[in-house]
């Protein structure tokens, strides 16, 4: 029992931090049409933010006030500077996305590189709620419990931004029908920057989320890159809801084949990708 | 037997049903109309017809047998061909090659090389665009890429051509040497069903008509019986284009 | 271009290791590799449009293909092994995503190279209980001549396929494969074997390129610079012709030797990126395809009039 509690509660927290990571890629996707292979960069980037604040004092916690914001306008410009342009000289919508694929590609080496300057290679830590609870038996330290909390509110709350406010619907309405949006007085470049801008904060939060109860280093980012892609594929490409509930079932199995057989932890992401793939590509809230 | 049978063909998208429970068929040697307002249904068909959706539930069937459920290109073997309401031409690439495309994968049996530039030439001289071979389909202008999208679907040697609204945004002239065109394509002894918002070119050219109407069959006949069923008139024909859009 | 001029040139590059000195050959090793790398990479992503980043996990198939058979088997026979598992890995990953939009394709690409590197690492860790290989040790000539003979291969086959029907038929499914599926093109197929033929001489290159490295473990084999760069050097060397990749890698290898032997080495990375954000932006065409343009507006627009 308390094994099964183990590997069931284990995944559910970390499957909020990877619903939290592919909500933001779902967002970049959906709306503004970008796959962003860079995503986990900007966690990184999150995760060392607020490894810095804290070592200068600040509470792990509270830094996610400043790394959602701050990497928030770094997305938003790198949206309104890289990748309107390429939109803007893209002929259709195909090349425009493996325009923007490759483009994301480099901000992946250029970012990753940033953070190999500023922070080397070597594995960083630092402790913060390290105790333990026991939960039906099974051990749990509080960091993690904590962490999965805050990426469930942030998470729900982005929901209910998309649903209730007026930004909210008027990102909804740009995914669903950019042009028609643009007709109705949305001002469509505007609100694409948005949705860039809102997905690389989610991943710099998930980042330091992570920061507080896993070691960090500047190659962190690509392994929840490719978890995310496979999340976002299994909720269904763009679908909010899609990727929140899909972190969780990753996160899960991922808890079990962990368990199980730890080295075979992407393997088993990768056999579910391909069952996907070859089943029901469009996944679990995927639209046509 | 009909060259293409169509039974209670539908489609849903989402809560909608695009097409419904619609029955058609043509014969060899027929020009056949599909008209309809806009949103009825028309482009879904053909798109039913020849595979880029398949029909749940339907039957196609072409020469007898059943065609849905085959991919695209299996369909182009087998002897059926379309143009694109939004041209689909290969713009980067010169217009002979466009067509050489058809001639090289569409027949069921593959010609060389010599003989598919030749059937392109002969194709090009037929629709009236030899003189610009060699330019990139994108620098034409859009009478000359719709004639391209014919010439290359003429290529694929098909017995049965589907039309999706060759006549948008002709002038007359224009309009006149389409049909003349659609009619030259009959005296080829293949088979044309066409979609048209056009009346002229369909009550001009047509020996039967469909009208589709929010997905269903709502009338099926002669262009005069069509011109003249009462539910017909009173959905569509008052609203309906001339000539030109 | 006429073909004397590169065939001259490819007459020089052979005959490197009789004039130049140690360095020059090592040099124009790493020239070859990444040319061999970037013309295999656009075979396919440069007509489909299909972005591959999955080029890292081929090469890396190559490299662990000379690992594990290098000290049983003549070298050529590694070599082959290289490349036909890197073909059987792409055909396997083609006919599963390129069913599918391009947007999968580039997804499930994207994460290869780390499904492999975790995979084989979990293999040596369980199954063989040893963390990475040695490799047996091959002389600079014999490496350099090796790359050059699958660098004149690869350039024979980009020619063939692009001059042939096939290459027709790619060239379609990259400007409208909806139509070219609807004239009688088999899509899926063409561009499933495609693939994998384009993998075949990354794991060549990376079977040869494997016995450079004196120690091979999954981190080694399985870097991501190595899909990076061919799609950098392809892009800006323009995919529009079959030297255009050629021509990138040249500029980028050379451009990576010196970075790498000079203060701004740890910021090679950066740089790279940097250039392929900015030719994305402003370059699409790459160079080849500048001077294309430039040459057709000095010889003046030759397009034959059309009919209004």
């Amino acid at each position: 029992m308390e094994q099964f509690l183990n590997i069931f509660l284990g995944g559910l927290f970390i499957g909020g931090i990877y619903s939290l990571v592919s909500m933001g890629l779902s967002l970049q996707y959906g709306v503004a049409k970008v796959l962003n292979i860079a995503h986990g960069e900007f966690l990184m980037i999150g995760a060392f933010a607020t490894y810095w604040l804290q070592e200068i004092g600040f509470n792990p916690l509270l830094t996610v006030v400043v790394v959602g914001p701050v990497l928030f306008l770094v997305g938003f410009l790198l949206y309104r500077t890289v990748f309107t342009s390429i939109r803007l000289r893209s002929a259709h919508p195909g090349i425009y996305e493996s325009n923007s694929l490759l483009a994301a590609f480099g901000i992946y080496f250029i970012v990753q590189n940033i953070g190999i300057l500023i922070w080397g290679t070597t594995p960083h830590s630092y402790t913060y709620l390290n105790t333990s609870i026991s939960v039906g038996g099974a051990l749990f330290t509080q960091n993690r419990i904590v962490a999965a909390a805050f990426a469930v509110v942030i998470g729900i709350a982005f929901y209910l931004f998309l649903t209730n406010t007026r930004t909210g619907k008027a990102i909804r309405a740009a995914a669903q029908d950019p042009s028609t949006a643009g007709l109705m007085g949305v001002n469509i470049d505007f609100v694409l920057a948005l949705c860039f801008g809102f997905g690389a904060a989610m991943a710099g939060v998930a980042g330091s989320l992570i920061s507080i109860c896993y070691s960090l280093s500047t190659s962190m980012g690509l392994g929840y890159t490719v978890i995310a892609i496979v999340v976002v594929t299994l909720g269904g490409l763009g679908s909010i809801p899609g990727s929140f509930i899909g972190g969780f079932v990753l996160g899960i199995i991922g808890s079990g084949v962990s368990y199980w057989q730890p080295g075979l932890t992407v393997a088993s992401y990768y056999v579910i990708f391909i069952i996907l793939l070859l089943v029901r590509p469009k996944g679990i809230m995927g639209k046509q | 037997m009909h060259l293409l049978e169509g039974e209670k063909v539908t489609k849903y998208f989402g809560g909608l049903a695009a097409v419904s429970e619609v029955d058609f068929y043509v014969d060899e040697g027929e020009i056949l109309g599909l008209i309809g307002p806009n949103g009825a249904g028309k482009t879904t068909l053909f798109n039913l017809i020849s595979a880029a959706l398949e029909p749940k539930p339907g039957v196609i069937k072409f020469r007898d047998e059943q065609i849905n459920g085959l991919r695209p290109y299996k369909i182009c073997r087998l002897g059926i061909a379309r143009t694109f309401q939004t041209v689909k031409i290969f713009g980067n690439l010169p217009v002979i090659e466009n067509v050489r495309v058809g001639s090289l994968f569409g027949p069921l049996k593959g010609l060389s090389t010599a003989e598919a530039t030749k059937v392109a030439l002969e194709l090009l001289e037929f629709v009236g665009l030899s003189k610009v071979a060699y330019t990139p389909a994108r620098d034409m202008t859009l009478v000359n890429q719709k004639r391209l999208e014919v010439a290359r679907a003429l290529a694929t040697k098909p017995t049965l051509l589907l039309l999706d609204e060759l006549m948008a945004g002709l002038n007359q002239t224009e309009l006149l040497d389409t049909m003349e065109l659609v009619k030259q394509i009959q005296k080829k002894g293949i088979t044309i069903i066409m979609i048209e918002h056009v009346m002229k070119a369909i009550m001009g050219i047509c020996d039967r008509i469909i009208v589709l109407h929010h997905g269903k069959k709502i009338a099926d006949g002669t262009p005069e019986e069509v011109a003249n069923s009462k539910k017909v008139i009173e959905v569509y024909l008052g609203e309906a284009s001339d000539a030109g859009s | 271009m006429q073909p004397g001029i590169p065939v001259l040139l490819l007459i020089l590059i052979a005959l490197a290791p009789l004039y130049g000195s140690g360095y020059i050959v090592t040099l124009f090793t790493y020239f070859i590799l990444y040319m061999v790398l970037s013309v295999s990479w656009t075979i396919f992503s440069g007509s489909t449009g299909y972005i591959s980043l999955a080029s890292a996990a081929f090469y890396g198939v190559g490299v662990y293909a000379a690992a594990m058979f290098g000290e049983r088997m003549p070298f050529i026979f590694v070599i082959l092994i290289g490349g036909i598992a890197s073909f059987i890995l792409a055909f396997i990953v083609g006919a599963i995503t390129l069913r599918l939009r391009g947007i999968y394709f580039a997804m499930f690409t994207f994460g290869l190279v780390v499904l492999m590197k975790e995979v084989i690492h979990y293999w040596e860790i369980t199954i063989e209980g040893t963390r990475g290989h040695f490799v047996i040790f091959q002389s600079n000539e014999t490496i350099f001549y090796y790359l050059l003979g699958i660098f004149i291969v690869t350039m024979i086959v980009a020619y063939i396929i692009r001059k042939s029907r096939y290459g027709l038929a790619l060239a379609s499914i990259g400007e409208n494969e909806e139509a070219a599926g609807h004239t009688g093109i088999n899509v899926t197929m063409v561009k499933v074997i495609t693939f994998a033929i384009s993998a075949i001489f990354m794991g060549a290159a990376g079977a040869v390129m494997a016995t450079k490295f004196t120690y091979i473990d999954p981190g080694v084999a399985f870097n991501p610079m190595m899909s990076f760069s061919p799609a950098l050097m392809s892009i800006f060397g323009g995919m529009g012709s079959i030297y255009g990749p050629v021509v990138g890698a040249v500029v980028f290898s050379y451009l990576q030797e010196w970075l790498m032997t000079g203060s701004l080495k740890s910021y090679y990375m950066l740089i790279f990126g940097a250039i392929l954000v900015a030719t994305i932006i402003y370059l699409p065409s790459g160079v080849t395809g500048l001077i294309q343009n430039l040459w057709r507006r000095i010889r003046g627009a030759k397009s034959a009039p059309t009919r209004g």
